[in-house]
Parts: structure tokens; sequence; C-alpha cells
């Protein structure tokens, strides 16, 4: 047996025996995914008991060193416990910005002592991060971003405000973009870490067209944050903010693969034109599903264009959209009913092409540093 | 889904032969414009054999390099890129494998190492590609068979010395048993040779009393469908892979268009609405790609995923492809229609690529009925 072959058989094992039942069943709701933080309530004891076990063996951050709570896999054997997770249907043990945002670039850009700090309590789905990025003028256009951090000797003093912070009134800590200069539009901005229980932060649900509010508008009011929690150097933080939206758009990109099975094998239309379209999807999404195992090893070897995670999370968020367009049209009259799923996830798949940066920009991204096309 | 050392080092090298003795000027230009009958030139086939080229898919037992689809499907791109007319997909990867652990093979391998036998597949009927519908009769007559019927888009079937046919030797059309693949030699049957809109040539071949031996048959009577279908399998990654190859070499092409040319005082790449079409194409090429190399993991891992995959790939690659070709001439404009420009020939060998080894209809029908619905 090769190595990998061992290492899938021992996974298979551990999982059999450490995965509860309860984990296995597909989630009812958004209500049933875990996303830890301080003032998490466990939904039941087989939610904690997947989390701590996972966690204990660094696989809620598989490919991450063991050194900061991860897994230390190789991608080869990622990709096989990914395998192997699917293959007995578990859930993700925790979700996190921690995770699929933050961590990658404290990884990269963070001190030895930010990694040992905050990487293992991510890992362990201690802390929820949410992110401070856009703001009411600064949407597309990011770097215009206008909350100021001053410099007040020993610590930085935070006032403005930030719109579609995700989670941000269940979040323990937040990332957050602050204007350090205004010498320079790209080149003023910090990336700062704080406590979102620290005097003078507040939090407002904003109520979608999909009856739920997992954004919040942000308000900073005269926000004392010590010196030592930026990341990378003081304005330079546009260059981590673009690393961290690399990898947020490698994240968002996922939900191209939707559920990972056929659609039309889910829905069996039984109308021949709404088969016709739902194959036309199906060849879509399997094609892309494609692309994301090989872009995700292109990435991990180091050989994937820097700009190409615009690229998937386009193509993603496109077919996930069109995914649900088609999931309404299959449940006819019963997909309009508001106490269901259906209607909710469908309307709320219409942010997918705006949020991390908008299908366009993504487009605008690729024209200029993938096809070098003039004045982009 | 990593290329290996080895897989790149032949990617370098069918590049580099293939943009250079492959080029359009060289091969699709010249060779339709001098009106030849083989649609491609018989010298480049053998350069395909000097390098090794032809035997990819020839087992190692038999003097080939006994690689996979994955290499297959690189060398494809290649030749799809510059429009490289040649009996590779249909003599060095279709027949290959049709004829593939039989006697046949042994009768026929050396040529194709050397470049110099040219096989054919016949599997067409109809208009559309649908191989269980296999009609062409073949009844048993003393030692051997004897066939009556009709096959169409045989891809060089005229310049073939063996036709690799596929008949009905039981059952009736719809079944996929009862299907024997026959070695017909070229001369055995009447061929009208007919020049498709990208100048390649493919053959409606009639077959009127066609008396073959029973040495004619491959592998077993009846059991054709098996190494049919596994013909047609990496027939179908092949022209998925070519199809990537006709879409980058397009869109390649139209990017830049859209660097030099300039309207209205501004290089046309500067338009934003050309700038989105353009990187929507790109990405569509990129996930197009990797349908293709994922066909290719599932049949060179014999996976039973394969079939489900390989019709993913040939949809995805023709729909792509399509798109890459269409919007190559609309964003060159005027020069785009013209046939001096390159960009038209593209939109040609695309839409006979296509519909090789069945269509996008086709496919997304085969990818509905594998997902049972």
């Amino acid at each position: 047996m090769t190595d990998l072959g061992a290492f899938r058989a021992e996974t298979r094992a551990w999982l059999e025996a450490n995965c509860p039942a309860e984990m296995r069943q597909p989630m009812r709701s958004e209500a049933d995914m875990c996303w830890g933080g301080r003032d998490w309530t466990f939904q039941s004891d087989a939610q904690r008991h997947w989390l701590e076990v996972m966690a204990e063996r660094g696989w809620t951050v598989p490919d991450w060193p063991k050194d900061y709570g991860g897994g230390g896999l190789t991608p080869e054997q990622a990709i096989v416990l990914k395998e192997e997770i699917a293959r007995i249907g578990a859930r993700q043990p925790l979700y996190s910005f921690g995770i699929s945002m933050l961590g990658p670039a404290l990884l990269k850009f963070g001190t030895e002592e930010q990694k040992c700090h905050y990487l293992p309590q991510i890992a362990g789905g201690e802390i929820r991060w949410c992110q401070g990025y856009s703001e009411p003028g600064a949407g597309s256009d990011l770097a215009g971003l206008q909350t100021k951090a001053e410099d007040k000797g020993d610590h930085w003093l935070v006032n403005g405000q930030k719109v579609w912070t995700s989670y941000a009134d269940k979040a323990d800590w937040i990332f957050c973009l602050t204007r350090t200069s205004t010498e320079s539009k790209q080149g003023g901005i910090s990336f700062l870490l704080f406590d979102m229980k620290t005097p003078g932060v507040s939090t407002r649900p904003i109520l979608l067209i999909s009856g739920n509010s997992p954004f919040c508008e942000t308000f900073f009011d005269d926000v004392k944050v010590p010196k030592d929690q930026v990341v990378g150097e003081v304005n330079k933080g546009w260059d981590v903010a673009k690393y961290l939206l690399g990898h947020e758009r490698e994240m968002i990109s996922g939900m191209g693969l939707g559920g990972g099975g056929s659609l039309g094998a889910a829905m069996k239309p039984a109308d021949p034109m709404l088969r016709a379209a739902i194959a036309a999807f199906d060849v879509d999404a399997l094609a892309f599903q494609a692309m994301s195992e090989r872009f995700t090893s292109l990435w991990k070897a180091g050989e994937a264009h820097p700009a190409s995670p615009s690229m998937m999370k386009y193509a993603g968020t496109e077919l996930n959209k069109r995914r649900n367009e088609l999931m309404m049209a299959a449940g006819g009259s019963e997909a309009l009913e508001w106490v269901a799923k259906q209607p909710r996830d469908w309307l709320r798949s219409k942010g997918n092409s705006i949020e991390g940066g908008t299908s366009e920009v993504q487009l605008n991204i690729v024209a200029k540093h993938i096809l070098r096309l003039p004045g982009a | 889904m990593l290329l290996t050392d080895d897989q790149k080092m032949l990617q370098e090298t069918a590049a580099n032969f293939l943009a250079d003795e492959g080029s359009i000027a060289k091969q699709y230009r010249h060779w339709r414009d001098t009106h030849c009958e083989d649609g491609f030139g018989h010298a480049l086939w053998k350069q395909f054999g000097e390098l090794g080229l032809t035997g990819i898919a020839i087992p190692e037992s038999h003097g080939g390099l006994g690689l996979g689809a994955t290499e297959a499907a690189l060398v494809l791109e290649e030749i799809g890129r510059n429009l490289t007319p040649s009996p590779f997909l249909t003599t060095g990867i279709v027949a290959a494998k049709a004829i593939e652990g039989t006697a046949h093979a042994d009768r026929w391998y050396p040529g194709i190492l050397s470049g110099e036998a040219v096989l054919a597949l016949a599997v067409d009927e109809g208009p559309r590609h649908a191989p269980d519908q296999t009609a062409l009769d073949a009844k048993r007559q003393g030692n051997g068979f004897i066939l009556n019927g009709h096959k169409q888009f045989a891809v060089h079937a005229a310049s073939a010395d063996i036709i690799v046919t596929a008949a009905r030797t039981s059952g009736s059309p719809g079944d996929s048993n009862g299907i024997t693949l026959f070695a017909v030699p070229r001369d055995a049957a009447a061929i009208d040779n007919v020049n498709l809109a990208d100048s390649s040539k493919a053959g409606r071949i009639t077959f009127d009393n066609v008396e073959l031996d029973a040495d004619a048959v491959i592998g077993e009577v009846d059991g054709g469908w098996a190494p049919l279908s596994r013909a047609l399998n990496v027939g179908r990654a092949g022209a998925a892979a070519e199809l990537v190859g006709v879409a980058a070499g397009a869109a390649a092409m139209t990017f830049d268009y859209l660097r030099t040319r300039k309207q209205f005082g501004k290089l046309i790449g500067e338009f934003q609405a050309l700038q989105h079409r353009a990187a929507h194409l790109y990405g569509e090429i990129e996930i197009a790609r990797a349908a293709v190399l994922k066909a290719a993991q599932m049949l060179g891992s014999g996976d039973d995923r394969a079939d489900l995959w390989v019709s993913v790939a040939k949809a995805k690659a023709a729909d792509v492809a399509s798109l890459a070709a269409r919007e190559g001439i609309q964003m060159h404009g005027g020069i785009g229609m013209t046939d001096e420009h390159d960009i038209g020939l593209y939109l040609k060998r695309e839409a006979v690529l296509g519909e090789l080894f069945g269509d996008v209809y086709y496919h997304r029908n085969r990818v509905a009925g594998l997902s049972c619905y």
C-alpha cells in the first residue's frame, strides 16, 4: 500500500470511530453550522464533540503547521481527508473567517508572536472573527476607505464606520482596514486586529431581502487599539488586505460546488426543457468542480497566477446563482413558500456576486493582471 | 491534478514541434489550398513518428510509450492550438485503442509507430452521433461475413489503410449487444471522400455486399460494444483536449488583437465592454482544460466515473471552443470575416470537432442519463 493509501485507511478508521452519527446528517439550515467563539452555544453534545476531536487532531485546519494548531498535512493528504469526510457525509466541524481569511494572512504577514497567539485560537474555534473591510463610501472601490486610525503614541485611536461586516454582532474580534495616512490611497492603509468588546465598538444588523441578517453596520467611536495589534507594516496593510482577499475569493468560489452532487439527480426534472437546462448546468458545475480541484493543487504548488482566485470567485458565484434559479424553477410554487429554506437561499445567493468584490471587479482584475489588457 | 516533470517535457516538445512544423501556414492552409485529397500531410505524420508521439497510446510491449489519456491530451491541445491536420487522434488514439489486445494490433501498431499507417473509425450512420443505433448489417457467409449498409463522417476513411467499422451481427438498432468491429480494407467499400467545412476529409461509405474474411473481425463477434466504447471514450476526451487547444489558440489571437488594434484613438482592449468578455472567456477555457484533465485522469485510473467525466469534458470543451471562436470573430470585426485572417479557421475547426463523437447536446444528455435523471 502506498503511504497515501495507508493515510486514507487510517483516516477512514479514525473518522468512523470519532464522527458522531448526528454530525453525518445533512444540515437542515444555517443554524446547524458551528461557528465557535467565546459566546457560542453548542447545539448538541455531538456538535461540541465533533469540533473538539477535530481541533485536537489539527483537522479544522489540516494543512496549517502543527505548531499553530494545524494538522501539518501535505496537499495530497489534505485532499484525501476531504474525500473521506465527504464519503461519510460529515459536516464541517467549524465555520470560521479566521480559518478561511485571517489565518492565511497571518501565516504570511504575521510576526512569530502573532502567529503563536492568534492561530491556535482560530484552529480551536475559541475566537470568532469578523472582517472590517467595506465602508458606506468604499465598496467596489475598497482602497477609498476612510475609517481613521490615529497614532496616539501608546495606542491607535480608531473612528469611523464599516458596513457589510459579516456576523459582526456575533464576532469576538475584528480584522479591520484603517486609514493611517492620507498621502496615498493604497499606501495609507493599515491592517488592525482588535476585540469587539473594546469600548466604542457597536454593531447594527442589516435586514436582507432573504429575511435574514448575516451582515451588520459596525461603528467605531474613539476605539483604543494597542500598538502591537497591526499585521504587517503600518501603511502597508493593502498588501495584507489583497492577499487575504485572494483567500476570501477562493473560499467564496467554493459555493460553486454546491453540495457536490448532481442537481439533476436531486431534482429529477420531469419537464424536458428544464431537464435540458439542468443538464447544461450539471456539465458546467462538474467542470467547475474539476477546476476547483486543479486550482487547489496549482495554488498550493505555487503554480497558480496570483490573480486566479478572481477567476474562481467569478465563476463559482455565477454558477451558484444559476443553481438557485434552477432549483426555484424545479421546485415550482412550493419553492416560493417563505417558511422553506429554498426562497431564502435563492434570495441570499444574489449577494454572492457582490460580496468579496463584484463579478465586474473580478473581471477587471483578470483583464488587468492575467490578460494584461491595456488601460485595465 | 498537477503535471509531472515528464508530462511537462512532453508538452514542451509537442508545443515546439507543432508551432513550427504544424503551423497553420505550413499545414492547414497548405493542404487546403493545394486541394490535397487527404487533407493532411504524410510527411508530418512521419515526423510525429520520429518524435515518438505516435506511440503515446500504444503499449510498451508493442514498442510504444504506453502512456495515458493525459499525455494524449497534452499533445492534442497543441494540435488544436495550431489547427494542425493529422491522423494523430483518429489513428494514434482512437483506432489504436479499438484494436488493442487483438491480432490487428500486431499487424498495424508498427505502421502507426512509424507514422506510415492511417486507420479510420466508422461509427455514425446518420447526421447525429448514435453508436448504439448501429444498423450496418454483417451476416455470416461461409468462413466470413458480408456487409450491407452505410457509414458517414468517418474521418480520414479515404486515406486509411483500414477502416475500423462497427457493424451489427445480431440484435437490432438500439441494442449495445450484437455489435461487432471489423477491419475493413479501404478498397473493399465505396468511399465518397467528403470535404468538410474545415477542409478536413471524412468518408461517406457504402457497403454493397462487401465480403470480409473471418479474421477481419476485431475482438469478439457480437462483443464490439466494449472496445468501441473504450475507443470512443479516448476519442471524446481527445477531441475535447483538441477543442481546448482550438479555444486557447483563438483566444490568444483575439487577446493580441485587443492589445494592438486602435479605434477612437484608443487600443480596443481598453474598452471595458471587451475586457469583461475577454476575461470571462479566459476563465471558461481554464475550466474546460481542467475538465479535460479530470476526464483523462479518470480514464487513466479506470475509474467507473470515467464515462461521466468524458462527457462533461466533451460538452464543456465544445461549448467553450465555440464561444472562443465566435467571440474571436466578433472582436476582430470585419477582418475576422475574411479568409485571409486565421481567426475564421478556428470557427470551422471547432464546429467539426464539436460534432465528432457526439456534440454538446449528445453529451449533456449522456451526463443526465449517467446521473439517473
